[in-house]
């Protein structure tokens, strides 16, 4: 909300500069986000200021309040006039185009004189052709004639972008005295939460300035004029639905004149952000600005006629299946079912709370205004301008709410205004219809609850001091800290709960009032909680922490992609899953972000994708949940997986000339193993050949935890790695992440090192192609048994010629020990034998060289 | 004899001068100091000698032997020394040649920041608590205090989900979570089920990634980290709010940093405090990063709204708590000077390997 300063002062004096204003409002909840500055001095220096800075300050020796004495015609050009201007001491000619004295062009001397805005040699402007920058008047011919000076359109001021011609002051305005005295002003631009609807208003505003400053609020007058015939007989209201429409009422004024309001009222408005229309419509929403009440001013006649001469009878209701009206901007709009309207026996006038419509909307004949204040229902007013993408000053206010109490206040102040700007004789009463009269909380609250709550030591007598400052009806009942503070909430606020939650509604305004920074600092001294621990977290950790201790950099990437994006990770002639297989939002930033991932895999290659033209060598993780919507439930399962990949040369590049190696399966099966090893798994991870949609199908392994399987490791097959343009074989893995961390034992004990020293021998087998080692190993250790406490697999080799077609050799290092003992030649001997026995019986082995 | 021998002591000696390396000094032991030299051969030439002559040339003799041996090993030493000081010299390397590069892992820096700032709360008796990140429309507003249509929503563009039977025009009743607070309700709810009768207190961090319909540019993203807190129990005041909260930005931002408490409005918060910490960056001086405030706005908090603690089954006539809420990619951005949000999920290998 737009505040500009001078408006403000109406109603409360400021004790302070404009800035330390703005602070202790932004202190105080109601943050100033930025301060135009339309004739006050700025501040220097800005350092230190919450809110942006901007605007033009005027020169109080060099921008004065002048008056246009005469005005003449150019002798050369058409198109300008010379002004006779009096600043206070001189006359000046003045060279100007502006098309608002051209009436005036030739008349001799004007009487009254016009008041202007008069601006110096060497005085600052805005440049109207320049916005954004400032210019100074300088001493120049134009068309012959010299011109030193100017009079002023309010964009050269600031005080908005109207320039088709010169700003004329009301007839009031003192000649000779410098302009930022007469109307300097700064707008504070507050963002107003929505529990502070109640300050959609100067005059909350205003309030909230005298409660934190403890100055004296100043109301207008409210009071109807009450000086012509009753309103009673004239019209009448109809609710059909109090719960939409609490509270309805009229007023009206007759022989009003139509015409422009009061400079002052114009300005006002248009820094407050809104354009004057004419005196009754700017009547409407200066008081709609002062009191944060939405009027609406019909032409009565109109209304006469559409009644047939007769009184009309005002109806709110909601709208009637597929009704239309023609709204105040030309636009004929369709209602929802669930808008109210305003409407007359011949159908809707207005759609409530939101925007008049055309055909009864005042005119420049109009001589009558029926003026209507009411209160609606704020959810029906945000869905209905929401709908109907209107989003205007009035719906803000009443889709916040806005309280009751206001209507006659409303309605008896603009009738003033209304009178005092166009004339015309008030009827005496209005009509009020409040068929759901609203109750204000009382609440009751005890210094101790203060304590407890916020942890300050007040007084009873203080804590109604501050309250009463917001116009809180407070009584004390008792004394000391169980003192009974009873407090009925003001007629102007909806915020304020019953109950508990009026309670702590009202140690919010104790606390704002009392100020935050002056609230004491505790350190938490209540019981601890059971201490809770959360074993899967402390898992997640583990890995992810032994992962990046191998050497792998964590990433985080988007959880929203899209079915294409996965399905590019898909082998050719794999079938992508269907659209429902995904967690599918309704109202997606784009195509390519409609759905949640379901896989980890797709977003790990897009990011090895972007990096590969940097460098040469990744080694990715991710860690991170997937989503899978299950069959009848609301809500998906998020399981957490693990994803790992890796790529390109297996050390860092550096400046040897040795060719590097590149990472194949083994390097991602090792990180595996190695996480394994970390987590002290009990027993191993096992690699069993498999296929999977992505991968090489004689380079993929699925990877069972027990007997669970909990994943795929593989490097990526060729076609899909073509597809992301990365120079080097991918080797990728995804598992899931909950049966690995679910492994990771709680304790385990550690394998004692022999005192004895161990025997170990080197022995080969030649086995068939087809036999996974793993198999040939599983074989050794059983046939090993205890003492067996070391097989490593140190050489594979095949050779046709050597070993015949089909066949390759594996050679291991063996190491027996025993705990207790020496072991004896003769001993290794036996375990030899049985080993060579048992691998030559089961797999069809031979032994080398043997 | 005596002056052949004495001849003979003198070019040895004048030879051993002229040795430069370890083969001419072995001829030269040989030649000189062997079986066959002439000063070795002169032994078996005393008893040629008159005998009282053979005690003095005897002497001389081994005099000549003794002095040539110790020539020669000085010359062995010496010659030693200088190959080693040939080698070494050899062997000099560049030592401003780069290392051998190894391969560092790295968290992510959001990880990081969250790791940050859960540690010092877990260090005040935090627990961390995490739920999951598709929500109802119930967890995420509802039970929060935004019923539907509340004006508070609109300070949060929401990701609405697809569901099966969902109506037109009705809310849909499935959301990605807009911030991590659904969390409260369930630890709440968690913490109430151990003991329904007498709820235990609860003290929790809630880190996790929450979504926004944003366009994602520089400085807005359709996705991003929170950590929330929650504190509930039957003495907990404002005043412990601040006091944590400043504990944990004295830890955060460095012990002299200076705080500061604006009111705001948060739907499930009554009061609502906004927390801004002195630029850590400038100290409170005036920056671009701070936009000449001298402040950084962190998080927001405020006591828990007495219906959301009921929501969450705590009875509010008997219960008080805090609660608030920060951005780890904000926080990051400002220690690290990062200038656009988009760093954080494009996970640019150049720029992870800097933290």
């Amino acid at each position: 909300m737009k505040v500009p300063i001078s408006w403000l002062k109406d109603y409360v004096d400021i004790p302070v500069s404009v800035e330390e204003l703005a602070r202790r409002l932004t202190n105080a909840g109601l943050e100033v986000e930025a301060v135009h500055y339309v004739g006050l001095p700025m501040p220097e220096d800005t350092t230190g200021l919450d809110f942006k800075v901007s605007g033009l300050a005027w020169d109080p020796e060099k921008i004065v309040v002048a008056e246009v004495r005469e005005v003449v015609p150019h002798p050369n050009a058409d198109r300008l006039v010379l002004a006779r201007v009096f600043d206070g001491q001189e006359e000046h000619m003045v060279v100007t185009g502006a098309p608002n004295l051209f009436p005036y062009k030739g008349q001799g001397p004007l009487d009254p004189p016009l008041k202007v805005v008069y601006a110096k040699e060497g005085a600052v402007l805005n440049d109207p052709y320049n916005p954004g920058q400032t210019m100074r008047l300088k001493r120049r011919k134009i068309r012959g004639v010299t011109s030193y000076s100017m009079v002023c359109s309010e964009r050269e001021l600031g005080i908005s972008d109207e320039h088709e011609g010169i700003i004329i002051l009301d007839p009031d305005a003192p000649t000779g005295t410098p302009l930022v005295d007469y109307m300097g002003d700064a707008v504070l631009d507050i963002a107003i939460t929505p529990n502070m609807a109640r300050n959609l208003g100067l005059i909350g505003i205003a309030r909230e300035v005298a409660a934190l400053f403890g100055t004296e609020l100043r109301k207008p007058d409210t009071r109807l004029p009450e000086d012509g015939p009753s309103i009673q007989g004239r019209a009448a209201i109809r609710i059909t639905d109090p719960d939409v429409n609490p509270r309805f009422a009229l007023g009206l004024i007759e022989g009003v004149r139509i015409g422009p309001s009061p400079y002052e009222v114009q300005r006002r408005l248009r820094l407050a952000g809104m354009r004057p229309i004419n005196n009754i419509v700017d009547a409407t929403n200066y008081v709609m600005l002062e009191w944060g009440e939405p009027l609406h001013a019909f032409d009565y006649d109109v209304l006469r006629e559409r009644a047939e001469g007769g009184a009309p009878t005002i109806i709110t209701r909601r709208a009637q299946p597929g009704e239309t009206i023609t709204t105040l901007d030309g636009e004929t709009r369709t209602l929802p079912p669930y808008a109210i309207v305003v409407a007359d026996t011949q159908g809707p006038l207005s759609i409530a709370g939101v925007m008049g419509g055309q055909e009864s909307e005042v005119n420049p004949q109009t001589t009558r205004v029926l003026l209507e204040a009411a209160v609606w229902d704020p959810i029906t007013i945000r869905r209905v301008s929401k709908a109907l993408k209107l989003n205007t000053e009035a719906a803000y206010r009443f889709s916040r709410g806005v309280h009751p109490a206001l209507v006659p206040l409303a309605l008896g102040r603009a009738l003033r205004l209304m009178q005092q700007w166009a004339g015309g004789v008030v009827a005496r009463d209005i009509l009020d219809a409040y068929p759901k009269p609203h109750r204000d909380p009382v609440n009751v609250i005890t210094p101790r609850d203060v304590q407890r709550y916020l942890g300050l030591n007040l007084s009873a007598e203080a804590i109604a001091d501050l309250l009463r400052r917001l116009e809180f009806e407070v009584t004390i009942e008792g004394e000391g800290p169980d003192a009974r503070l009873v407090v009925r909430t003001p007629p102007h606020r909806l915020d304020i709960g019953e109950g508990v939650v009026g309670r702590a509604d009202l140690m919010e305004e104790i606390a704002r009032l009392y100020g935050y920074d002056r609230i004491p600092e505790t350190r938490l001294a209540d019981e601890l909680p059971p201490q809770v621990s959360d074993p899967r977290l402390e898992g997640e950790t583990q890995v992810v922490d032994t992962l990046v201790k191998l050497g792998l950099q964590e990433v985080i990437t988007y959880r929203l992609t899209s079915p294409e994006r996965e399905a590019r990770a898909l082998a050719p002639g794999v079938t992508p899953p269907p659209e429902d297989a995904y967690v599918q939002l309704l109202n997606p930033i784009s195509e390519d972000r409609r759905v949640l991932r379901r896989a980890l895999l797709p977003n790990l290659l897009e990011v090895a994708e972007r990096n590969a033209r940097f460098v040469e060598r990744q080694a990715l993780f991710e860690v991170g949940p997937v989503f899978w919507p299950r069959e009848g439930e609301l809500l998906p399962d998020e399981p957490a997986h693990l994803a790992i990949l890796l790529t390109g040369p297996r050390e860092p590049e550096y400046w040897t000339d040795e060719a590097p190696e590149t990472m194949d399966f083994y390097d991602l099966k090792g990180v595996l193993e190695g996480l394994a090893q970390a987590l002290h798994l009990e027993e191993p991870l096992r690699f069993e050949p498999a296929q999977h949609p992505s991968m090489h199908p004689g380079k993929t392994a699925v990877v069972y935890l027990g007997a669970r399987a909990i994943g795929h490791v593989g490097e990526l097959h060729p076609e899909v790695a073509a597809r992301y343009d990365i120079p080097y074989p991918v080797i990728v893995a995804e598992l899931e992440l909950a049966p690995l961390v679910d492994a990771i034992p709680e304790r385990y004990t550690i394998r004692p090192i022999s005192p004895y020293p161990p025997v170990v021998e080197d022995v080969a087998f030649i086995v068939d192609e087809a036999i996974p080692a793993a198999q040939v190993e599983q074989v050794i250790r059983e046939a090993g048994g205890a003492r067996l406490v070391r097989v490593e697999l140190f050489d594979v080799y095949q050779d046709p010629e050597k070993l015949g077609p089909g066949k390759k050799s594996l050679a291991y290092h063996l190491t027996y020990q025993d705990p207790t003992r020496t072991l004896t030649d003769k001993d290794a001997a036996k375990i030899r034998k049985r080993i060579i026995r048992r691998v030559e019986q089961t797999l069809g082995a031979k032994l080398r060289g043997g | 004899m005596l002056e052949d021998l004495e001849r003979a002591y003198q070019n040895a000696l004048a030879e051993l001068d002229e040795v430069a390396d370890q083969d001419a000094l072995e001829a030269w032991r040989v030649r000189h100091l062997g079986r066959k030299a002439p000063l070795m051969r002169a032994y078996g030439r005393l008893r040629d000698l008159p005998p009282e002559e053979r005690p003095q040339v005897g002497r001389r003799i081994n005099a000549m032997r003794d002095h040539l041996q110790n020539a020669y090993e000085a010359k062995a030493h010496a010659l030693r020394e200088a190959a080693l000081r040939r080698s070494l010299e050899e062997e000099r390397i560049d030592v401003t040649l780069p290392g051998r590069p190894k391969p560092i892992g790295r968290l992510h820096p959001t990880t990081r920041t969250i790791r940050h700032i859960v540690r010092i709360f877990q260090d005040m008796g935090f627990q961390v608590f995490r739920s999951r990140e598709v929500e109802t429309d119930e967890y995420n507003f509802q039970l929060l205090n935004i019923p539907p249509h509340h004006p508070a929503r609109d300070m949060q563009d929401t990701f609405y989900v697809r569901t099966p039977g969902a109506q037109e025009g009705e809310t849909p009743p499935v959301v990605l979570r807009t911030h991590t607070s659904p969390g409260q309700i369930h630890a709440m709810r968690f913490y109430a089920s151990l003991n329904p009768e007498n709820p235990p207190p609860i003290r929790v961090v809630l880190p996790g990634m929450v979504f926004r319909y944003e366009q994602i540019t520089a400085r807005s993203e359709i996705q991003f980290t929170q950590v929330e807190g929650l504190v509930v129990g039957r003495n907990i005041s404002f005043a412990d709010l601040k006091g944590t909260l400043n504990e944990w930005a004295r830890r955060m931002f460095g012990q002299h940093v200076r705080t500061r408490f604006r009111a705001s409005y948060f739907p499930f918060t009554e009061p609502s405090a906004e927390m801004d910490v002195e630029c850590f960056l400038c100290g409170g001086k005036g920056c671009p990063v701070c936009k000449y405030t001298g402040w950084l706005e962190v998080l927001g908090s405020g006591m828990v709204h007495p219906v959301v603690l009921k929501n969450g089954g705590y009875d509010p006539e008997k219960f008080t708590g805090f609660a608030f809420g920060m951005g780890p990619e904000r926080i990051t951005m400002l220690r690290h000077g990062i200038k656009d949000i988009r760093f954080f999920w494009s996970n640019d290998v150049r720029l992870l390997e800097q933290f």
